[in-house]
């Protein structure tokens, strides 16, 4: 078992300069997810870590030990990679059994070890079959097998999930974190997709442009993001965003408003966008944190929408609407009787209105 | 005028569009696009080699259509002491050659796979050999071994290798291992960018798992590397057999067969006797005799081919 530890990671490829300065302690026994677009330097710095590309400046720790200048082989390291890359002329077993050998395991502990990987991945039926007499999913099981059954100090995934359909992907998914909390091994994982972060990962890191923009809980990030590149990039449907201007409110406080929505400040988030007074703003709020207004609302915490599209999802019903000049997104409870060209109202959950600087896209 | 023009066109029009017709059918078409193909191997291949066959079961000679005399020619050419060494010969630069050719040519795909300055540039280089027609640049070769003007022997000499001058040409055994040395030569392109086109249908994805798996340089070769290039490998090897078991031009160029007969293969002694002799018969029964040995060679190597390729 092993930490991982980044420091001051860079990487440039001849013009680009795919991974700037990244910091980064992986504890021990942790799924750690990288996410991010594409290009943002994810599968570059896991290559870093793995050792098959070579580090431009900075340092990365396994355990203890600079692992800098070791090859592949010495770091205790095994990789899942995205296209499975199992060897084609060999069985599943021969597949799962080439690390062990290259290691002069002895015959019957490579048995052993693999019969047993192969039980907790369910493949002992296809030991003696070759690769390309499996579907994806068994390919998969396989490639995750091959690196289980050398027991590493860190799993290193590159997007081991997103050649599979769609269902497959949320089972692999359960059954990969079942599989990390039976094993306990560190684990790096990357993915561009936000569902499987937010889902595997005990912290994510989100990475753009290859900085490094926050690392956190998934809900710590969901709930806090740093900026509104991380706010829009974490959550399906994303965060609606909307250009607004910040002025006083008749009764004091603080009120945004542009051609569609005047809404009040928080009190507790006053004294924040107050130095925006007078100025402009991006103001974000998530699908599921607007609803259908009621009577009862507070009118500073609601306003007006046209119903442009009628998406009914069953657990719920997202609504695409039109704020003024701004399109949005709302996701209310599966019955709301709104039909398309409605004119709604629709009222914002207060505690979870998120402003971001217009130039720095930090969050205020 | 208008009506003599249409009734001049109408029955063009309609041969025109039967035609048509014919080729909308699959099996028209299959045999209308095979004839040429059919034609030509027929006129090429199918009609010299049975003419070779009759040939060599008479008693022609230039000018002279001769009488059928069964398999006389065969078991002549059987107690002929020149045609046992040309076999002997042959079987030996087949089998020499290949293996320093697959060796070499192996080892430079695998050079020219890596990443590196110049490759487009040193991947053309290399093929030079194969381009230049085999005829000129054995030419130049007889030149490089000839007794007074060798640049080897010069090079050897300042070198301090030698004291006198090496015949290359004129010692038997000397004047097979260089005309083996131009085969190599003019092969090892062909493996060489034919292994390469094969290592690069291999995923270098396989060889970083092979790396993190802990196989060193050479056993990613042998256990990833290897057995995925086997098909290609075995496709190159069997075109590359046939060629150099029927090969002709170099050693005409460099040796004519000689000296003494010591470097004849199949194709220059059956020249010889055929040509130079005049025997036709004769000679053709001595081409014929490389038949079997190359039909073998062929269905052997197919049959490995589809079992690695269906494995
Ligand atoms: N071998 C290379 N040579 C030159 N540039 C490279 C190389 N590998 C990656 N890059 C560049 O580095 C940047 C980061 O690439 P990387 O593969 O790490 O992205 P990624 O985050 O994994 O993206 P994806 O989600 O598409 O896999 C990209 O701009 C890419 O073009
Ligand atoms: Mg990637």
């Amino acid at each position: 078992m092993a930490q991982v530890v980044i420091r001051s990671l860079n990487k440039r490829f001849d013009e680009v300069h795919a991974v700037k300065d990244v910091n980064l302690e992986i504890r021990d026994k942790e799924f750690m997810v990288f996410v991010g677009p594409s290009g943002c330097g994810k599968t570059t710095t896991l290559r870093m870590i793995a050792g098959l590309e070579s580090i431009t400046s900075g340092q990365i720790l396994i355990g203890d030990r600079v692992v800098n200048d070791l090859p592949p082989m010495d770091r205790d390291i095994a990789m899942v990679f995205q296209n499975y890359a199992l060897y084609p002329h060999m069985s599943v077993y021969d597949n799962m059994a080439f690390g062990l050998k290259m290691r002069k395991f002895d015959r019957e502990e490579i048995r052993r070890r693999v019969q047993e990987a192969a039980d907790i991945l369910g493949i002992r039926d296809y030991l003696h079959r070759k690769p390309r007499q499996l579907s994806g999913g068994q390919r998969q099981r396989v490639a995750l097998g091959r690196a289980i059954v050398r027991h590493p100090q860190v799993f290193l995934f590159d997007e081991p999930l997103s050649n599979l359909d769609a269902k497959l992907r949320v089972q692999m998914r359960v059954e990969l974190k079942k599989l990390h909390e039976r094993l306990g091994t560190t684990a790096v994982y990357v993915t561009h997709d936000q569902v499987e972060a937010m889902t595997l990962g005990d912290r994510v890191v989100v990475m753009r442009d290859g900085v490094v923009q926050q690392v956190g809980e998934p809900l710590e990030l969901y709930n806090n993001p740093v900026n509104r590149f991380v706010a829009g990039f974490l959550g399906s449907p994303a965060m609606n965003f909307a250009p607004v201007r910040v002025v006083a409110a008749n009764g004091g406080g603080l009120r945004i408003e542009n051609d569609g929505l005047r809404l009040l400040v928080p009190p507790d988030q006053a004294g924040r966008v107050g130095r925006y007074a007078g100025r402009e703003l991006t103001f974000g709020i998530r699908p599921e944190d607007l609803r259908i207004a009621t009577d009862s609302d507070p009118p500073d915490l609601t306003f007006e929408a046209i119903v442009e599209v009628v998406e009914r999802l069953g657990s719920e019903t997202l609504l695409d609407i039109r704020v003024g000049s701004s399109a949005m997104v709302a996701a209310v409870e599966p019955s709301a009787p709104a039909r398309v060209r409605d004119r709604l109202r629709l009222a914002v959950n207060p505690e979870r209105m998120h402003f971001f600087d217009p130039e720095t896209e930090r969050t205020v | 005028m208008s009506v003599t023009t249409a009734a001049l066109r109408t029955p063009e029009a309609a041969s025109r569009s039967r035609v048509k017709g014919l080729l909308e059918d699959e099996r028209w078409l299959a045999a209308a696009l095979l004839f040429p193909t059919m034609l030509l191997l027929g006129l090429f291949i199918a009609y010299p080699f049975v003419k070779g066959v009759m040939l060599s079961l008479t008693s022609a000679r230039v000018g002279e259509p001769g009488d059928w005399v069964g398999l006389a020619n065969f078991a002549k050419i059987w107690d002929d002491p020149i045609f046992r060494r040309a076999v002997w010969n042959t079987f030996w630069y087949t089998g020499v050659t290949t293996v320093f050719k697959l060796a070499l040519g192996l080892w430079l795909a695998v050079l020219l796979n890596r990443h590196f300055r110049g490759k487009a540039f040193v991947r053309a280089f290399i093929l030079l050999p194969f381009i230049i027609p085999t005829v000129l640049s054995t030419f130049a070769w007889k030149w490089m071994f000839d007794p007074t003007f060798s640049v080897l022997n010069w090079t050897f000499y300042k070198l301090g290798l030698i004291t006198g001058r090496i015949n290359w040409l004129g010692d038997p055994d000397l004047a097979m291992v260089s005309v083996m040395v131009v085969n190599i030569w003019r092969g090892v392109p062909f493996y060489a960018i034919s292994l390469l086109a094969g290592l690069q249908t291999i995923s270098p994805e396989l060889h970083e798992a092979a790396a993190i798996d802990g196989a060193r340089p050479w056993q990613r070769f042998w256990h990833v590397t290897w057995p995925l290039l086997l098909p290609v490998t075995m496709v190159v090897v069997l075109f590359s057999v046939i060629q150099t078991f029927a090969d002709f031009q170099l050693v005409y160029v460099l040796t004519g067969g000689g000296p003494a007969n010591a470097t004849h293969l199949f194709a220059t002694y059956a020249y010889q006797i055929a040509i130079g002799t005049g025997l036709l018969s004769e000679g053709a029964a001595i081409s014929l005799a490389m038949f079997p040995v190359l039909f073998l060679v062929v269905v052997v190597q197919l049959l490995y081919i589809r079992r690695v390729e269906t494995r």
